[in-house]
């Protein structure tokens, strides 16, 4: 794309250089006034203490206190911190590996296929926002739940499982991590329409004939999955991670965006919620870079 | 194979080939048999898992209180009763809400969708310079938690100035705190509720489509913004189509913005997530007592329940008639990084 040419910018291309800026001027007015200033604000506001008066607010210089604060003092900061680090591994994983698995099925033909390409699809529409908190956000509903979970005592089939396999003394970190996911599968599978239908789109683009030839070939359909389907896709792979990430990071329900929220709309304290925040946008832009640059070495580009 | 009528070919011309191909048929045609009812099975079961709190909740929305405490009745209420769903109506204050619900899902939507649509557009087909820098920003608008930004984006709408205008003409800077004006300049703005998601959609779709017409329109000496009107624009409707249903959806149960920017009407977002707490004292308003009455956590439940269906119950209807501009244009775009 770039040229090694000293104009580049001449005549026609000029002028489309122009009108270039002149289409994405919307958002770089919106990215300069509603981003990057909020950015930079909140970043020093993050080394303030902020108090809001009557028709203005100061903000006094105090140094990295708040961040001192997020860390050393804060009972419950670095905890949800970490866990949420971990969470976000764990969870992307989850959904990555359910959307990819469902989609092989949707890849298959079969009768009502639209029907739950549909179903999957769902979730996108109704669980955001307001739909996945609000049956827990309160105090009544959480007592109430607190209430019918010692109440009955109805088996479970996955605890029973799990009963079992502790005693029968199955290594057991790993293993809470997987009942963990387990229990909440109904959470990955409604994160994951988006990547389903990402993932189903890759697949359907992988021609046919290549399956074909591997088949007569006498290679079995485990071997084309990974010989054919994995490397074929593979930059879906990075999509699809990166979009995980980035949804399940801004989901608004997990416990640090309460906990910062909690700090902004309860505490009152400006300063502190700037610094939480910037803590965990942080941890967050790392995260995405190392996994990113890590998926991306193994991506494979077929063109 | 129980049932011979279910080939093409007859059972006793099923038998001879099976013989001939030494059983390989046989086997074939039972492993495809079991792959399609595993599938069956396992397709049913993680739909079922999908769609069980809708389906629950509308059971649960449609029994009486006697039902509920019953415990004989399950799923399926012994007497179908509507109450539940006047006092949601109500308590939320439904029609209210659906109408400035409504008009502001589909004035934002409109103003984002333009907005992202002329941005994407000039991602796709222009060469400029820093135009990866730009492409980067849009990653980042992404990337950004709104929480990070909130406390400060809160501020400044509370204490909105443009270089100290307003101080000097009325002396104190313009309080927009419950105005709507910088929800819409935000969308303007293409930093609205997931914009950077719909910028990256439109520019995959566009890069996608081919540039013969366009350069036919150059050539023929149509500038590019009516090259863009007349030519690109009609060729996009399918993204177009489902980022503006993205967009509605997404805004219509959106708490966060909605409760940041939008404060002082009533939401239906945002009169649901208060529903619970609040529907007590309502029911006390609407018996004229005075002051909240007590209920019980599994009436609230059931209040809820209803609330929630009824919130979501346009969007189902939607989603019904739209489902293939959903999910179709998606793919369309054939994603790639």
């Amino acid at each position: 794309m770039a040229k090694p040419k000293k104009r580049k910018y001449v005549g026609l291309q000029k002028r489309k250089a122009v009108s270039g800026y002149l289409f994405i001027s919307p958002f770089i007015i919106g990215f300069l006034v509603f981003m990057v200033k909020p950015l930079f604000d909140s970043l020093y506001m993050s080394f303030c203490e902020v108090q809001v008066g009557a028709g203005k607010f100061d903000q006094v210089w105090i140094g990295i206190s708040n961040y001192y604060f997020a860390f050393r003092q804060d009972a419950s900061f670095p905890q949800l911190l970490t866990e949420s680090a971990l969470n976000m591994f764990i969870y992307s994983l989850a959904i990555m590996v359910f959307s990819f698995f469902v989609a092989l099925i949707l890849n298959q033909k079969f009768h009502g296929r639209a029907l739950v390409r549909a179903i999957f699809f769902l979730p996108v529409i109704l669980s955001s926002g307001v739909m996945l908190g609000v049956e827990t956000d309160n105090a009544v509903m959480a007592s109430m739940q607190e209430a019918i979970a010692q109440s009955t005592s109805n088996v479970s089939i996955t605890e029973t499982i799990q009963v079992v396999l502790r005693t029968a003394g199955v290594g057991v970190r790993a293993f809470e991590t997987v009942f963990d996911i387990i229990d909440n599968i109904y959470d990955v599978a409604i994160s994951s329409g988006i990547q389903i239908i990402i993932f189903l789109s890759g697949l359907q683009t992988i021609p046919r004939s290549m399956y074909e030839a591997a088949e007569i070939e006498g290679c079995t359909a485990w071997e084309s999955l990974w010989k054919i389907t994995f490397p074929m896709i593979s930059s879906i792979f990075l999509v699809n991670w990166f979009y995980t990430i980035v949804d399940y990071c801004m989901r608004s329900d997990s416990a640090i965006m309460k906990k910062i929220q909690g700090v902004m709309t309860l505490q009152l304290n400006y300063g502190l919620t700037a610094a939480m925040s910037w803590i965990y946008f942080i941890v967050v832009l790392v995260y995405v870079g190392i996994t990113s640059a890590l998926i991306s070495r193994g991506v494979y580009y077929y063109e | 194979m129980s049932n011979p009528k279910t080939g093409k070919m007859s059972w006793q011309e099923f038998r001879r080939r099976n013989k001939v191909s030494g059983g390989y048929l046989l086997r074939k045609k039972l492993l495809a048999v079991g792959v399609s009812l595993a599938r069956f099975i396992l397709l049913f079961g993680m739909c079922f898992m999908i769609l069980q709190p809708i389906l629950e909740k509308i059971s649960v929305s449609l029994m009486s209180l006697d039902d509920i405490y019953n415990p004989v009745v399950i799923s399926i209420p012994s007497k179908v009763i509507t109450e539940n769903y006047v006092t949601a109506y109500g308590g939320l204050r439904y029609a209210q809400g659906f109408m400035n619900t409504l008009i502001i899902s589909v004035t934002i939507a409109i103003v984002q969708v333009a907005m992202c649509t002329l941005v994407g557009y000039g991602f796709a087909r222009f060469e400029f310079p820093l135009k990866k820098f730009w492409f980067a920003c849009v990653m980042a608008v992404i990337l950004v938690p709104p929480q990070t930004i909130s406390t400060s984006l809160y501020l400044h709408f509370r204490f909105f100035d443009i270089f100290g205008i307003f101080k000097m003409i009325t002396g104190n800077p313009l309080n927009l705190r419950n105005s709507v004006l910088p929800y819409y300049l935000m969308s303007l703005g293409c930093t609205g509720l997931k914009n950077g998601l719909y910028i990256f959609l439109i520019r995959q779709f566009f890069r996608n489509v081919p540039g013969d017409l366009e350069e036919a329109a150059y050539v023929d000496g149509l500038g590019t913004f009516k090259t863009f009107i007349r030519i690109m624009l009609p060729e996009a409707k399918p993204i177009i189509t489902s980022c503006f249903l993205f967009s509605f959806v997404w805004q219509w149960t959106d708490v966060f913005y909605t409760r940041m920017f939008l404060g002082g009407r009533i939401y239906l977002s945002t009169s649901l997530s208060g529903f619970a707490d609040g529907i007590g004292s309502y029911l006390g308003n609407a018996m004229g007592l005075g002051a909240p009455i007590r209920i019980s956590p599994a009436q609230t439940n059931q209040l809820l329940s209803t609330a929630i269906l009824l919130v979501i119950a346009p969007l189902i209807i939607l989603y019904l008639f739209a489902q293939r501009a959903f999910v179709e244009s998606i793919s369309s775009t054939g994603i790639k990084m």
